[in-house]
């Protein structure tokens, strides 16, 4: 299959983390009072970027497997256990 | 509850499963031969299908069930990953993966074929076929009752003014859609590649919600100083049933769980095996169980904690819920543990037990969670991620019960010379009425309080023996086919007689047990299900050496490839030690004991 999955998870982080970033800078400025259930930290702000940093990752080593593909299967085991992280 | 989800909530559910329709769409091209649609081709790289091994497990059972009996039971509850799961993943990728994908089998029926006889795979076929198709309903049943109870929908039916009363056969045809849509269009790889997606998602979303648990609680130290006592260890008092929360001994715990159950479950249940088989090669198919154990071990302080931090929170009286709140909310709150209310009957009365003290609906523990600490945004990334739990564990039984129905049942016995494209179209059929028998299913759940449990004990009937029967299939070459297919019926008759004469404490005979007449009763449901499992095993152990020692054995040449004596052993050497199996193995059972160590 030349659909590599972590080209899709990497865009699914990167849409819903840059939502949550948004949002959590906007309510930051205009609505902060509902961070009190979250013991006072922006958890849409912070755990949004995280889930952008995952998300990049996942798509470059995606884009970066694609064009591997092809390689015999050793190789690719060897790669698909390097990039385990 | 009462909740209100906002725009962004909502937003977030769209989002996610536009991606899970989308990845069917993208694979759909690649699905030209049954090859492709039940086993992916056989090309998935080992991490994905490692993912993929413990994601398909990760269903509505899971995640819900085991933050319950962490709320229940305590740090305990981690026995199920650390002395049972990380044991029997490291078991069936070093000695068992061999055999199955070595043999070129399609399914697990299909190997009992290869090495015992049509007989035995029939059982095995019709069993498993019954199971999935009950266990994906289960999961859509549960799947839709917690939607209705978070009023995820209520905006919709609004919107679409239909009345209130609805939102659970909306929630159950538009789960089946979904999950239909996806496996139909992509077969396996669509449900392995949404698995590993899943995964993710189900990590996102329950780190932050056990990282802001236990700080708000005071940490570890913290969390254990406002649970009930034992909470904290896993080992502790089990020299004696009545001295720790599980109410047992550590033989039945270490015997029962540990090995027959666990090793039954993760060893022979074609849901989780079709993922390694699914594997690019050998060697990755032998890393699959090994990568999956990784995540595993460290699962209990995603699922289980969630439970524990919901008991050691202030119960919220009367005065917290906002004015307004009916009074069957208000007097079930108070009346719960932690935030974990009571159960209240549909005329809002609480209910109790035979103690007179309130059942508590510990199911309610990770939503309540969810609700308690995340704000709009998070909150609809955190039920995402539960839709997206339930949607594994629905797709799993989908994809296995196609493959079992097109193969094992259809081909074997329906109409075996067909061309390859009959049976790719009837994988596509079998897809449709799977789900169409799932929805049924998950009606029928609605009929049963305690459909649940009924499940897990038909696992501890079906799973235990079977268990005994590939042990000594893959190990012992004199293990002759009536032996397999007689050990089977009387371990499953074992299993039932025992249920039937056993009774676990504060229940009616019935549905739970002691429905011939109670002659021992257990301390709970978890010890009387142990001991069944350890029952099953031993008499399908017992009967299967019995009967083979009596009938005929199959020739040598015939069970090469099949049986661990007459099979080469060197598949791995052209890889360096350190990224052997078994070097892997070995790494990750330490790992497992230090843990069980840590939180002894």
């Amino acid at each position: 299959m030349s659909l590599d999955i972590r080209v899709p998870i990497g865009l699914l982080f990167l849409c819903l983390g840059g939502l949550l970033t948004g949002f959590g800078i906007v309510t930051h400025f205009t609505n902060p009072g509902i961070y009190t259930m979250s013991l006072n930290v922006n958890i849409n702000l912070w755990w949004g970027l995280v889930m952008i940093a995952f998300g990049a990752a996942m798509f470059y080593y995606g884009r970066r497997g694609v064009a591997l593909a092809g390689t015999k299967p050793e190789a690719k085991d060897a790669l698909a256990a390097g990039d385990l992280d | 509850m009462h909740t209100t989800l906002a725009w962004i909530d909502y937003l977030i559910m769209v989002i996610y499963f536009a991606f899970v329709l989308g990845i069917g769409f993208a694979l759909k091209r690649f699905m030209k031969t049954s090859t492709d649609f039940f086993l992916s081709g056989r090309s998935i790289p080992a991490w994905v299908a490692g993912l993929a091994f413990i994601s398909a497990n990760l269903g509505a059972q899971e995640v819900i069930g085991m933050a319950a009996s962490g709320a229940k039971y305590g740090i305990s509850t981690a026995h199920f990953y650390w002395l049972g799961a990380i044991p029997a993943m490291v078991f069936v990728g070093l000695f068992m993966m061999p055999f199955y994908y070595g043999s070129r089998a399609r399914s697990v029926p299909e190997y009992l074929r290869l090495r015992f006889d049509e007989k035995t795979r029939g059982l095995n076929a019709i069993s498993f076929a019954v199971m999935t198709v009950m266990s994906s309903g289960i999961s859509m049943y549960a799947m839709a009752k917690l939607i209705e109870t978070l009023h995820i929908f209520d905006p919709l039916m609004q919107a679409l003014g239909l009345p209130m009363s609805y939102v659970f056969h909306l929630s159950i045809i538009v789960s089946a859609l979904i999950t239909l849509g996806y496996v139909y269009l992509g077969g396996l790889t669509s449900a392995i590649y949404n698995e590993v997606l899943q995964f993710f998602l189900i990590v996102a979303g329950f780190f932050p919600l056990v990282a802001l648990g236990l700080w708000n609680v005071g940490g570890w130290e913290g969390l254990v100083a406002k649970c009930p006592p034992g909470f904290g260890h896993a080992w502790k008092g089990m020299t004696n049933p009545d001295n720790n929360p599980l109410g047992v001994e550590w033989f039945a715990l270490a015997m029962g769980l540990g090995f027959v159950l666990s090793f039954g479950y993760w060893c022979t249940d074609f849901l989780v095996v079709q993922r390694a088989m699914a594997a690019d090669s050998m060697s990755s198919a032998r890393r699959t169980p090994l990568i999956a154990a990784v995540p595993k071990m460290i699962f209990p302080f995603l699922v289980i904690l969630p439970g524990l931090i919901a008991v050691a929170l202030p119960t919220p009286t009367a005065a917290d819920l906002p004015a307004g709140a009916p009074e069957s909310v208000v007097k079930a709150e108070s009346m719960g543990k932690g935030i974990i209310p009571a159960k209240v009957d549909s005329a809002g009365v609480v209910q109790v037990d035979t103690n007179g003290k309130p059942v508590l609906d510990y199911d309610l523990a990770i939503p309540n969670m969810l609700l308690h600490y995340f704000p709009t945004g998070m909150l609809g990334l955190g039920l995402t991620a539960l839709l997206a739990s339930f949607m594994s564990g629905m797709a799993g039984n989908i994809t296995a019960f196609n493959t079992v129905w097109t193969f094992d049942i259809y081909q074997a016995y329906i109409k075996p010379q067909a061309s390859d494209k009959h049976y790719l179209w009837m994988g596509h059929f079998a897809t449709l009425f799977g789900t169409v028998i799932s929805i049924a299913a998950a009606y029928v759940a609605t009929k049963f309080n305690n459909i649940m449990e009924l499940l897990q004990l038909v696992f501890a009937f079906v799973n235990a023996p079977l268990f005994a029967t590939f042990a000594l299939g893959m190990f012992w070459k004199r293990a002759t086919a009536d032996g397999a297919f007689y050990g089977l019926v009387s371990g499953i008759g074992a299993a039932a007689l025992h249920h039937g004469l056993t009774l676990p404490g504060g229940s009616e005979p019935g549905i739970k047990g002691g429905w011939i007449h109670v002659l021992h009763p257990y301390r709970n449901e978890m010890a009387q299900n142990f001991w069944t499992a350890i029952w099953a095993f031993s008499v399908c152990l017992v009967v299967t050496i019995a009967v083979s020692l009596v009938t005929k054995p199959r020739p040598d040449k015939e069970l090469q490839g099949l049986v661990y004596s007459l099979t080469k052993h060197d598949v791995d050497e052209h890889l360096p030690w350190y990224k052997s199996p078994g070097f892997f193995g070995i790494v990750v059972v330490l790992l497992s004991i230090s843990l069980n160590l840590i939180f002894r």
